[in-house]
Order: C-alpha cells, then structure tokens, then sequence
C-alpha cells in the first residue's frame, strides 16, 4: 500500500499552489467572475506554460503520461483556490474522449490543441430531459452522403462561452435512452447551425445551452465508431467524477480551514464561538465529512488510473455519492457558524459554499449515483 | 377538539379569498418567483389591506386590529399564501407595533400606529450590531442624554430594507456601568435624520436585501424612548418572542410545497415525471409530515395564546423547525431543477439577455437556496433557540 505522490507530483502541487497564491487570489477571481469574458485567458495561458494540460494526457496527445492521480493533484489546487477556468472540461472531458474514441491523427492533432492550451473543447452529452443520463441522446446524427447532418439541443454545457469546439453526442440509431446508437462529433464552435446561449452560473463559472439545427459535419469529426461512443462516455463520466470529487475536496479543505479560523476569532459572550460545544461538534462533524470525502475522491483517482472499468465505475459512483453528502455537510455548517457574515457576498466562505452546493448537479446527483451504485455488483 | 372549520369559518375564508380576488393588484401577481419587488409594491398591498383593516391581524381592536380569533388569523395567513400575495413586512405590524401598544405612550401609540396599519410609514429592525450579533446585550451604540434628546452613535448591520425604512426601532446603550441587560433603551429614530447613513450589503444570492446603518451624532427626541430608560431590554425580550412565531412561515412554506410537488409533475427526468422518482417522493413526503407536524403545534401555540398564554419557550420550538423547513423547501426545489439549478438569472438579465433558461421555476432555484439559510441564522439562530429551550423549558 503506497498513498504517496512522486517527487514529480509534489513539485507540480507546490507550483500550483504558488501560482494561485500570488495571481488567483479572491479578489482577482471576483473580478475575473465580473468581467466580460468570464474568467482568466491569462491563466489558462500560465497553466499551459506549467504542463497542467500535459500532465494527465498520453504522450501520443502531446502529453507527459500522467494520470488520474495528477489530475487529482491539480483539481483539489484548482478547488482551493476557486479556479473557474475550464479544465475539467477541456483536459479531463474532452482529453478522456479523444485519447478513447480518437484515431491517431484525431489524438496527435486535437491533442496538442489540448495540451498546448491554444484550444479548448468542451463535452456536450447531457440533453434536459434525460437529467444525469448519458445515454438519453435525443440530438440526431443522420447521413447525408459522407456528411451528417445533426440535430438537437445540448443542456448547461460548462464551458461553453469559452470553448473553440464542442463533443457533442449525436444519435444515428435505437431509441432515445439505448447505450448503442450514439456517436461523438466534433463541432467548431462557427459551424453553421450551431448556435449557443452563454450565461454565468450562480457559482462563477461559463456555461451555454447549445441548439443545433442542420450542422453538417463531415465524416473526418467523428470521434470513435459510429454509434459505438457510450463506453467511450462512461469511462469520461468516470474520469470527470474523479476530478470534480478532487476539486471539492479542495473546497471542503479550505471551508473548513476558514470556519474554524473564524469560529476562534469571532467573540460572543465574552468568549470565541469556538468554546461553545454545539459549534465544535458540528467543526467535528465537517472535519470527519472531509477525511471520508479525501478517502473516496483519492479511490475514484486510483480507479481510474487503473484498468478495471467495473471497479472504476462503482468507485466513481460511490466517490460522487459521497463528495454530495460531505458537500452538503460543510457547506450548510460552514455558513451556519459564519453566522450573518457567511451570508454575504464579501466573503470567501459563500463562494466555497456555492460551488460545493452546485457539484452535487454535475455528472450525476448522490440519489442518481446512489441507484447506480445499488445496481452494479 | 376538533380541526375542522364552522360553516362561519368557511364563510369567513370565502370572504377573504374572494376580496383578494378581487383587490390584489395584477401587477404583482406570481411574485412569489421575483426578487425585484420595490418599495411601492411592497406598500400597495399593504395600503389595500389597511383600508380595508386587514393588514393588522393580531393586534387589539383599540388599536385597529379586526378582533379576529385564531382560527381566523389562521385561516387569513392561510388565504394571503395561498394567493402568493407580497407579503405584509413585519417590522411595522408585528414587531414595534405590539412593543407601541403595549410600552409606549398615548402620543406614542397615535403617532405611529395608524401610520403603521395604513401602510404609510416603512420601519427596520437596529438590534444586531457587528460585535453583537446573538450576544445582542453586548450592543454598544450609544445614546447620550442632551436636554430632550438622546445623541445617538454606533453602527448597527444586517438591517433588512433600510434602504427602503422612514423609521426604525433601535437598541440603544444608554448606561455601561451595569449588568449589559439593563443598560438598554428602545428607540424610535426617523432614518432621515441627519447622521444616519444606510449602506448596502450584498447577500451571497447577489440580493440587495440588508444593510449596514451608521450613526452619527443622530439627535433623536426622547420623547421616542419607548418604555423607561434603560428598560429597553425588556421591549426587546417581548419583540423577540413576536418576531419568532411569525418567523415559523407555515402557511409559506405549504404554499412552496404545493408549488414542488407541482413541478416534480412537469420536471421530465429520463423520460419520466420526477414526482415518479421513489427516492424524490420519499423526501417531498417527509417535508410534508413534518410540515404538518408543524403546522399542528403552531395551532396548539396559538390556541394556547387565545387562552391569554403569550408566546413563551414554544416559539423556539417553531422558529427552529419553521426554518428549516423552508430550508428544505428551497433545497429539494434545486434538487428538482438539477443541471439547470446552474444559470445564474441575476448575471444574464444584467447582461440584457431577456431569456429564462431551463424549466419554470428553475431560474431562481439555486439563488432562494443560497438565500435560505438566513432562517437559522437570524431571528435569534437555531443553536441560540436550542440553548433557549434548554435553559427555559426543561430547566437544564
Ligand atoms: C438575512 C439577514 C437579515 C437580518 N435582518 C436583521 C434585521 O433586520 N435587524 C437586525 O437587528 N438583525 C438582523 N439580522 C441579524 C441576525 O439577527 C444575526 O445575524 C443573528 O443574531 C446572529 O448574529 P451574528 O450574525 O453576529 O452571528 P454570531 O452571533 O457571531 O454567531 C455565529 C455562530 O455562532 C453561534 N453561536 C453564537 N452564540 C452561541 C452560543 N451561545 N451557543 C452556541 N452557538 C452560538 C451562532 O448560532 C452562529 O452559528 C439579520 C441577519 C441576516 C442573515
């Protein structure tokens, strides 16, 4: 047994961590939320220069060969320090799909675009009504000659507003929920028929609804066999759980840092809040939410930079179950115990409780992942 | 014992409902799903309700109340929730109002009460300051006497709508050589006076719901001390105890449940309603048990009160299940919407974008969450409630 990272992994945790200190601090990311654009172009640039995209791609990608493990590693600094840059989706999602589904020009070609950090990509699998289900693919892929033609909408796709192309999932046959029949196309964000609606969401980040109508796309976009894609996204969805699992605990660790600092500053009665039972237990009850919340988020990691997809599967399963209820957990505590300053909008603490609060939605809520987990074996 | 209505209580409820038919204001319908309402849309309903001597329930009918019994009240604060009406602010009505009538002087209770059920003056609540927030004895705005006046400085924070206030009811220090307790006073401040400066603070939904009130050098009459000097505390006592049980929201929060379940029908999750989800139900049955578990101890509280029982230790009983509640309300209601809990409605109107993204009710989801959680801190938060009860009903 061996829960120790390389001299490698620490050297890159530690510039991270730097990193962030020095140019990603609160104020800097509230104006970043703020601005026009959404987030730090800037940034995206220095992560790049640091071989974060590289880190967890294969070499074939442009990448150095790292895991889920490195991705972990990076996801919990980008947790702490409230990144609201699109790595999850362009590194994790859309690196995970073309390095499975890819062909060797698609991987050697969108693959140093990734890694480069020169281009973004950005899944667009989730439709409304299907909820947290993959395989509900209604958006059509039909043939027309050697192009297909496709149709459909695409729901909350983060990402998005910054995102030069898309993976979009696409249905050429079986029936709207089927596992077989789904395909994966990359979309350029100026293909014609292609239109998006950009917004901010309640915890800073950029997502779009995409609408598809008629997008012609040839058969060189197709990312994998057609109608063969859902393997591809599942193992995706896995891999994007272990990352999120990773961010929030970098949430968590942070939150609970800040509350417990807070609690011992913050007098009433003549005496730090800290000295009263009630708020220790319920700081208790945060710390043990966050040690079960590393534990999983560090399985999911090893799962997935493993080879049994079945023990990945249900450790990602189990890692999101877990991360929603430890979230829910520190975040409700971490605003009870700020009391009036935990409501506003000043304070760090409120935007670690959102983004915990929001996690729960992505790739699958603790009921969705629950009953998923209830039916495997 | 029995918890059906008379025929005259039906009566009584056909007459309610039937008048809000007719007099609610058409603009202000569906506000429920707003959070842009002004200070004009707030008084409008309030003024319709006070001519007609509605907009005061629980108060005596010397000073303008409508004489109702509980079942009554009950079934008024059922019919205004039911319709989703603006809600009538409590800091006027149900909070400086009954400490005016039963503290304050004759002058007191003619200047300030009418004004009070017509719906023409605003108030905000001066207790909580930023060194004292649960410990609220430990406040230490000072007021100094100067002839008839009281010369008023200090800071008081998260004022809800002072921006809006023509008034506000204060605690004041107005002697520090003594048990905190009971060197108080109660004062009523008109918030144009020169020295007071309201400045906003900004929740974590993005709302600008609370203040921050700065005084300075504010010359404030005596003759708007309400109750003896130094004696405030035990206004403040009273008005706490007020402040609670209305604080339960029971008949909001069935409202906010019908309206859940409601779009648990038309929320499609794969292919099927979410209210068909077992694991959903599960939980929007629980919040209505407990709901209902609620709702009946709030009736025994009041019935209680008709008997001349004020409302004691049991109104922490409610504050606490009372809010939580409405935060497990808010809560599933984010669970429902899923993915699209996420667009922030604040971010793409200010950006002109004129659009709703994802299903009714799903725009301001996430945001009544984030805003909920105010209801177990304020008003006294759930663990100070907790202590109350231990201290005052089992006597620990
Ligand atoms: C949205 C909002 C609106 C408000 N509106 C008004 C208003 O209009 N007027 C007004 O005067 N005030 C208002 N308040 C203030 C409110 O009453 C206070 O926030 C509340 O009393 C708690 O005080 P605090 O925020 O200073 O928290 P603190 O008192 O610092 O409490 C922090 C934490 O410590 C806990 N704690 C404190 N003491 C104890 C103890 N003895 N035992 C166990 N736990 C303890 C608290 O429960 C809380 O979890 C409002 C607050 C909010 C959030």
């Amino acid at each position: 047994m061996d829960f120790d990272f390389t001299d490698e992994q620490k050297m890159m945790r530690d510039g991270l961590s730097r990193l962030i200190a020095q140019k990603y601090t609160f104020e800097d990311r509230h104006k970043a939320v703020a601005s026009k654009t959404g987030w730090r172009p800037d940034l995206w640039a220095e992560f790049a220069e640091m071989g974060l995209m590289m880190a967890p791609l294969p070499e074939e990608m442009g990448g150095l060969s790292g895991d889920a493990i490195d991705a972990m590693i990076i996801m919990e600094e980008f947790g702490k320090g409230l990144v609201i840059e699109p790595y999850l989706q362009s590194v994790i999602c859309a690196g995970s799909l073309i390095r499975n589904a890819g062909n060797d020009t698609q991987k050697a070609e969108l693959g140093e675009k990734i890694t480069s950090g020169e281009a973004i990509f950005a899944p667009a699998i989730y439709e409304a009504e299907g909820r947290f289900n993959p395989a509900f693919v209604a958006t059509s892929a039909k043939k027309n000659g050697s192009d297909y033609l496709l149709n459909g909408n695409k729901a909350v796709v983060f990402g998005g507003p910054m995102s030069d192309s898309f993976i979009v999932s696409a249905r050429a046959s079986g029936a709207t929920s089927d596992e077989t029949g789904i395909s994966l196309f990359v979309v350029n964000k100026d293909q014609t028929g292609l239109t998006t609606q950009n917004y901010t969401t309640v915890d800073g980040l950029q997502a779009s609804e995409l609408f598809l109508e008629d997008v012609a796309v040839s058969g060189a976009s197709v990312l994998g066999e057609v109608g063969g894609a859902f393997a591809h996204i599942e193992q995706m969805r896995d891999h994007a759980i272990a990352a999120i699992c990773a961010e929030a605990v970098g949430l968590m660790t942070v939150a609970n840092a800040q509350t417990i600092e807070y609690a011992k500053t913050r007098k009433q009665f003549g005496v730090p809040i800290s000295s009263f039972q009630v708020l220790q237990h319920a700081m208790v009850n945060m710390l043990i939410a966050l040690e079960e919340a590393k534990s999983m988020a560090l399985l999911a990691a090893i799962e997935c930079a493993g080879d049994d997809a079945k023990a990945r599967a249900k450790a990602c399963a189990a890692a999101k179950v877990k991360i929603g209820q430890s979230a829910r957990i520190i975040g409700q505590n971490a605003i009870q115990i700020h009391g009036g300053m935990g409501m506003t909008n000043e304070l760090a603490i409120s935007h670690y409780f959102k983004r915990l609060t929001m996690i729960d939605a992505q790739f699958g809520n603790v009921d969705y992942h629950m009953r998923r987990y209830g039916e495997m074996d | 014992m029995k918890l059906t209505f008379t025929p005259e209580e039906i009566a009584f409820r056909d007459e309610i409902r039937a008048f809000i038919e007719q007099n609610y204001p058409q603009n202000l319908k569906g506000v429920g799903d707003r959070e842009d309402l002004t200070k004009e849309d707030y008084l409008s309903w309030h003024r319709i309700l006070g001519a007609k001597g509605w907009s005061t329930p629980a108060w005596p009918v010397e000073y303008g109340g409508p004489g109702w019994h509980a079942t009554q009240k009950y079934i008024f604060g059922e019919e205004l929730a039911r319709a989703e009406t603006v809600p009538v602010l409590p800091f006027g009505v149900n909070m400086v109002a009954p400490v005016i009538y039963t503290f304050g002087t004759p002058e007191q209770k003619a200047r300030f009460l009418p004004a009070i059920q017509k719906g023409e003056e605003w108030w905000c609540q001066g207790y909580s300051e930023p060194g004292a927030g649960s410990d609220l004895a430990g406040l230490s705005t000072k007021a100094v006497r100067d002839g008839d006046f009281y010369i008023v400085n200090g800071q008081k924070t998260w004022t809800t709508l002072a921006q809006h206030a023509d008034w506000g009811f204060f605690l004041v220090r107005t002697n520090s050589d003594c048990k905190p307790q009971e060197g108080i006073s109660f004062l009523l401040i008109d918030m144009k006076s020169p020295g007071v400066e309201v400045r906003p603070i900004i929740t974590m939904d993005g709302a600008h719901e609370v203040n921050e009130v700065w005084l300075t050098d504010v010359k404030v009459p005596v003759a708007n001390r309400v109750f003896e000097e130094n004696k405030g505390w035990t206004c403040a006592k009273f008005l706490l105890a007020h402040e609670r049980t209305g604080i339960a929201q029971v008949a909001r929060s069935k409202m906010g449940l019908k309206k859940l379940k409601k779009l648990a029908t038309e929320t499609i999750s794969e292919g099927l309603p979410l209210a068909k989800d077992r694991d959903f139900k599960h939980k929007l049955s629980e919040l209505e048990i407990d709901l209902r578990a609620l709702e009946i101890t709030e009736l025994r509280v009041l019935a209680n009160e008709q008997k001349g029982k004020g409302p004691g230790a049991e109104s922490s009983i409610l504050k606490i299940n009372g809010s939580v509640i409405q935060q497990r309300i808010t809560e599933l209601f984010l669970e429902a919407v899923g993915p699209y809990g996420a667009p922030n409605p604040r971010a793409y109107k200010a950006e002109g974008g004129n659009f709703a993204i994802g299903p009714q009710g799903a725009p301001m989801a996430a945001l009544n969450y984030f805003n909920v959680r105010k209801t177990s801190i304020f008003g006294g938060s759930n663990e100070i409630q907790r202590n109350i009860i231990a201290k005052l009903v089992l006597g620990l």
